[in-house]
C-alpha cells in the first residue's frame, strides 16, 4: 500500500511538472513581465536593465527552474491587469468558484442517487423511460445553451431570478466572500447551479442505474430475495452499497470536471468567479494570470485525481495489485 | 449472382434498423439537416456571406408569424440584419464541417497510438498515461486552454481569418484520448486471438499484422466512437465559440450564433438564440441516438434494458 501511494504521489508531482512547463513556455513565449510591471513610459534602456535584473536573459531552464521553486511557495507571477499578484486574484475569486460547484454537487447527488435507483428498479416505468429520455436529451444539450434558456425563462419572460452576479455577499473569516448566507446571494445560486449540473446530472443517473441493474442481477441479491427480506432493505442495503464503488471513483474524478464547465456557466451568468476571470484574462492577453490558472486547476485536478486513485485504492485492493505490474 | 443493393437489402443491418423507429427517425432527421446544411448555397434564400445583401434596417425582425415579421426572413432577422434562416443553415454547414474534420484527426492520431500501445508494450505504459493525464482534465478544458494558447500565440484577428483548421485542430488534440483508449482496448483483446498467433507464425512482420489483420477487426467499435465524437466535436465547438475562441460572428457556427443572440435575449429578441440552439441540440442529439442504436446492434451481447 505505502508503495502504491508513493507511486500515485510521484506521478501526481510529475504531471505537475509537466502542466509547469507547459504553463512555464507559454509565459516565456508570449508574456512579457516588464510590460506586466511598467507602464507605456519607460525607455528601452531601462527595460533592459529591468530584464536584466529580473534574470529574463538567462537560460531557458535557469528560469523554469525559478518558476517552479516561486510556484511551489505560491507565487504564480503577477497579473499585469490587475497589478496584483496573481495568486491573490485566484483566491480571491475562488470561493465563488467552490460555492458554485458545492451547490451543483449537492443538486446533483440528491437528485441522481434516487433517480438512479428507481430507474434501476422499474425500468419500464413509464417515469423511468421519461427520466432516461430526458437525460439523453440533457446529455446532448450544451451547459451555456442550458443557462441561456434558464435565463429567458426566468429572468427574461417570468422574472423569477436574478440572471447575472452574486448579489449580496458576507464575508467569512476575513477573505471568503461567501453567498450561501444571504436570501439574495441563494437566490442568485439557483440557476447558474441548476445550469452547471445539468451536464453531470444524466450521467450520474445513467451510472447509477447501470451498476444498480448489474448488481440487481447477481447472485447475492438473488440469495437477499430468497431469504425473503424485505424489499427497501434489498434495494438499500443491499444493492445500493455495493454500486456506491464505481460512482465514487467516476464521481469523485467527475466532480474535478465540473471545475471546467464553471468557466462556460460563469461566463453566461457573468458569476464572478475564477472561470470568468480566465476568459477575461484571455480576452486582455493577461498571460501571467491565465498561466497562474492553468496550473491552479491543474494542480486541483491532480489533487482530486491522486486522492480520489488512493481512496480507491484503499477500498479495492486489486487495483493495487494490478497497478504494480 | 445477387447485386450489392439486394445483399444489402436482405441484410440484417437494414432490418434491424426498419424496426427501430428512434433509429429510422433520428436518422431521417439527420440526413435532413445534413443535406440542408451542405446544400446552404442552392437553399438558402439569402447569402449571410455577402454584405451587400445584408440591410441593417432589417435587423431584429421577430419570425414570419409574429407582428412586424416579414414573409421574407422566415424565421426572423439577427442583430445585423441577416436573414436567421439562412444563417442558421450556413451556420450549420461549418459545425458540421469543424465536427468531421475534428473527428478525422482524432481517428488518426487515435488509431496510431491506439494501434502502437496496443502492440508495442514499451509504449503503452507513456501513452496510455498521457492519455489519462489529459483525460483527467476534461476536454473542454484542454479545448479552451489550447484555444486560448492559440488565440495568444495568433492575435484575435488571424484567428478569425484560420478558424476552421485551427479548430480542427483544437477540438482534434483535446479529444483523441478517448479514441486512443477504445482502440488500444479492442487491440488487446483482439492480439490474444488465434488468427493473430497463425499470422505470426508464418512470419508475417509486426506493421502488417497491426494494419491489415488487427484494425480491420476493430472497425466497429472505430465506427461507434465515431459517431459519438462527432457529437462531442461539435458541442466542443459551439463551447468555444460561445467563449469567444470559436468561428467569428462574420463566418458564424451555430455555437457563434447563439452567442450573438446572447446579448439580444434580454430586449426580447429570443428567435436570434432560441433558433440555432435548437437545431444544435437537435443535431447532438440525433447523433448520439443513432451511436446508440449502432453499438447496440454491433454489439448485442451489451444489454441495456
Amino acid at each position: 500500500m505505502f508503495a502504491f501511494i508513493v507511486k500515485r504521489v510521484a506521478q501526481a508531482l510529475l504531471v505537475m511538472m509537466i502542466i509547469g512547463f507547459i504553463g512555464f513556455a507559454i509565459k516565456h513565449n508570449f508574456g512579457d513581465p516588464v510590460r506586466d510591471l511598467v507602464g507605456q513610459r519607460v525607455t528601452p534602456e531601462e527595460r533592459a536593465e529591468i530584464r536584466e535584473r529580473l534574470g529574463l536573459n538567462d537560460p531557458f531552464f535557469v528560469q523554469y527552474g525559478r518558476f517552479l521553486k516561486n510556484a511551489v511557495q505560491g507565487d504564480l507571477g503577477r497579473s499585469f491587469f490587475f497589478k496584483k499578484p496573481a495568486m491573490d486574484i485566484i483566491m480571491q475569486k475562488a470561493p465563488a468558484t467552490l460555492e458554485l460547484v458545492f451547490a451543483s454537487a449537492c443538486i446533483i447527488v440528491f437528485l441522481s442517487v434516487p433517480l438512479g435507483i428507481f430507474c434501476a428498479i422499474r425500468p419500464r416505468h413509464w417515469f423511468s423511460r421519461f427520466t432516461m429520455g430526458g437525460s439523453i436529451v440533457g446529455v446532448s444539450m450544451p451547459v451555456f445553451l442550458t443557462a441561456i434558456l434558464l435565463i429567458y425563462v426566468f429572468s427574461v419572460e417570468l422574472g423569477w431570478l436574478p440572471s447575472y452576479g452574486r448579489g449580496e455577499t458576507v464575508t467569512l473569516f476575513g477573505w471568503w466572500k461567501s453567498g450561501l448566507l444571504t436570501a439574495d446571494g441563494l437566490e442568485h445560486l439557483i440557476m447558474p447551479s441548476i445550469a452547471l449540473s445539468s451536464i453531470m446530472l444524466p450521467l450520474f443517473i445513467r451510472l447509477i442505474r447501470s451498476e444498480m441493474m448489474e448488481v440487481l442481477e447477481s447472485e447475492y441479491v438473488k440469495y437477499a430475495w430468497a431469504k425473503g427480506i424485505k424489499p427497501s432493505r434489498v434495494w438499500i442495503v443491499h444493492a445500493f452499497k455495493n454500486t456506491l464503488l464505481p460512482v465514487i471513483t467516476v464521481g469523485g474524478v467527475q466532480l474535478g470536471i465540473m471545475v471546467a464547465f464553471t468557466i462556460l456557466t460563469e461566463t453566461v451568468f457573468n458569476w464572478q468567479g475564477m472561470g470568468a476571470m480566465f476568459i477575461e484574462s484571455v480576452e486582455r492577453a493577461d498571460t501571467s494570470l491565465m498561466v497562474a490558472y492553468l496550473v491552479f486547476v491543474g494542480f486541483i485536478f491532480v489533487l482530486v485525481n491522486t486522492l480520489v486513485d488512493i481512496i480507491y485504492g484503499l477500498i479495492n485492493p486489486m487495483v493495487r495489485v494490478a497497478g504494480r505490474k | 449472382m445477387r447485386s450489392k443493393w439486394q445483399r444489402f437489402k436482405e441484410s440484417y443491418f437494414l432490418y434491424s434498423f426498419l424496426r427501430d423507429p428512434i433509429a429510422y427517425i433520428s436518422f431521417g432527421i439527420l440526413l435532413v439537416l445534413v443535406v440542408s446544411a451542405f446544400g446552404a448555397p442552392i437553399i438558402a434564400p439569402h447569402d449571410p456571406y455577402n454584405p451587400t445583401t445584408i440591410d441593417i434596417m432589417d435587423a431584429e425582425m421577430p419570425p414570419a408569424w409574429y407582428d412586424g415579421g416579414s414573409t421574407e426572413f422566415l424565421l426572423g432577422t439577427d442583430a445585423q440584419g441577416r436573414d436567421m434562416l439562412s444563417t442558421m443553415l450556413y451556420g450549420m454547414r461549418v459545425s458540421i464541417i469543424i465536427g468531421l474534420g475534428a473527428v478525422a484527426l482524432q481517428a488518426v492520431i487515435g488509431i496510431v497510438v491506439g494501434l502502437l500501445s496496443g502492440y508495442v508494450r514499451k509504449l503503452d505504459n507513456i501513452l496510455m498515461r498521457i492519455a489519462d493525464v489529459q483525460l483527467s482534465f476534461s476536454t473542454y478544458m484542454v479545448a479552451i486552454f489550447i484555444g486560448a494558447i492559440f488565440q495568444t500565440v495568433f492575435g484575435v484577428g488571424n484567428y478569425a481569418k484560420v478558424a476552421i483548421p485551427l479548430l480542427i485542430i483544437i477540438i482534434g488534440l483535446a479529444e483523441w484520448p478517448q479514441y486512443a483508449r477504445t482502440i488500444r482496448a479492442n487491440v488487446l483483446a483482439e492480439r490474444k486471438k488465434e488468427y493473430v498467433e497463425a499470422a505470426r507464425i508464418i512470419g508475417l512482420s509486426k506493421k502488417r499484422i497491426m494494419w491489415r489483420h488487427i484494425l480491420p477487426n476493430t472497425l466497429s467499435p472505430i465506427l461507434v466512437i465515431s459517431t459519438v465524437q462527432v457529437a462531442n466535436a461539435i458541442m466542443s465547438e459551439a463551447a468555444l465559440s460561445f467563449l469567444g475562441l470559436g468561428m467569428p460572428v462574420t463566418r458564424p457556427s451555430l455555437g457563434s450564433l447563439i452567442t450573438a443572440g446572447f446579448e439580444y435575449i434580454f430586449s426580447g429578441a429570443w428567435w436570434i438564440t432560441i433558433f440555432p440552439g435548437i437545431i444544435l441540440v437537435a443535431l447532438i442529439l440525433v447523433i448520439n441516438l443513432l451511436g446508440d442504436w449502432l453499438r447496440d446492434y454491433l454489439n448485442p451481447k451489451l444489454y441495456k434494458g
